[in-house]
């Protein structure tokens, strides 16, 4: 099956390596443009994991053999397993060493919390 | 050009630009959770780039440099996290610095 003379794995390989680049792109934006680090962190966990997994899994769907196809997937569940971890662990850091929030936020839940 | 060498040349400039402007926060910080967070990021970059390589290459080792690349942001990340906790005085330290020896 095959659309404008490429088939049909491929154009969707494509698309998914165009679509993570641009999610990558977009973390990216939010990296240099979010007002505080935990607005950052929000923008590099979720779009950059996006973007990364895109491509690998655009190379799982590319590749000829299924060894690196199953290569491909591990490492996206590797990176889905590891993003919320360290994001927690970074986040959790910058607010007990006293991290400002943006100005713009108006719920700080932790505020009253006594355990640190 | 095939479409799939096309799109992988197009992908690795946008993760160019997108390397470039988180380097910018590398660089401005102003924290450290910042700089970290921007590491983090870069980390995950580049393994979208090693897996763009493998892609447009055909080479499979690309694949593993993706997961080892993958494995020592995450530590690197965890590192950074325990380095900011261990450096902030805890309730308990500020606590027994007031009453003294």
């Amino acid at each position: 099956m095959s659309l404008w003379g490429a088939p049909l794995w491929e154009l969707a390989a494509a698309a998914m390596v165009a679509v993570g680049a641009l999610f990558c792109l977009v973390a990216a934006i939010g990296v240099l443009r979010f007002g505080d680090v935990f607005m950052r962190m929000h923008a590099t966990t979720k779009a950059g994991t996006l973007g990364a997994g895109l491509v690998m899994g655009a190379l799982a769907l590319a590749s000829e053999d299924a060894g690196s196809a199953a290569k491909a997937g591990g490492a996206v569940i590797f990176l889905l397993l590891t993003a919320p971890v360290a994001a927690h662990m970074i986040a959790r850091a910058a607010y007990r060493s006293g991290a400002r929030l943006s100005p713009r936020t108006w719920i700080d839940e932790r505020s009253d919390a006594d355990d640190d | 050009m095939t479409l799939l060498p096309l799109a992988a040349e197009l992908a690795s400039w946008t993760l160019l630009a997108s390397a470039f402007l988180a380097a910018i926060r590398l660089v401005i910080g102003p924290g450290v959770a910042d700089r970290a967070v921007a590491l983090d990021l870069l980390a995950v970059l580049v393994v979208a780039y090693a897996g763009l390589r493998a892609l447009a290459t055909g080479i499979d080792a690309y694949l593993d440099v993706a997961t080892v690349l993958a494995l020592t942001g995450f530590l690197g990340t965890l590192a950074f996290a325990r380095f900011i906790v261990r450096r902030t005085p805890t309730r308990l330290d500020r606590a027994a610095r007031k009453e003294g020896p």
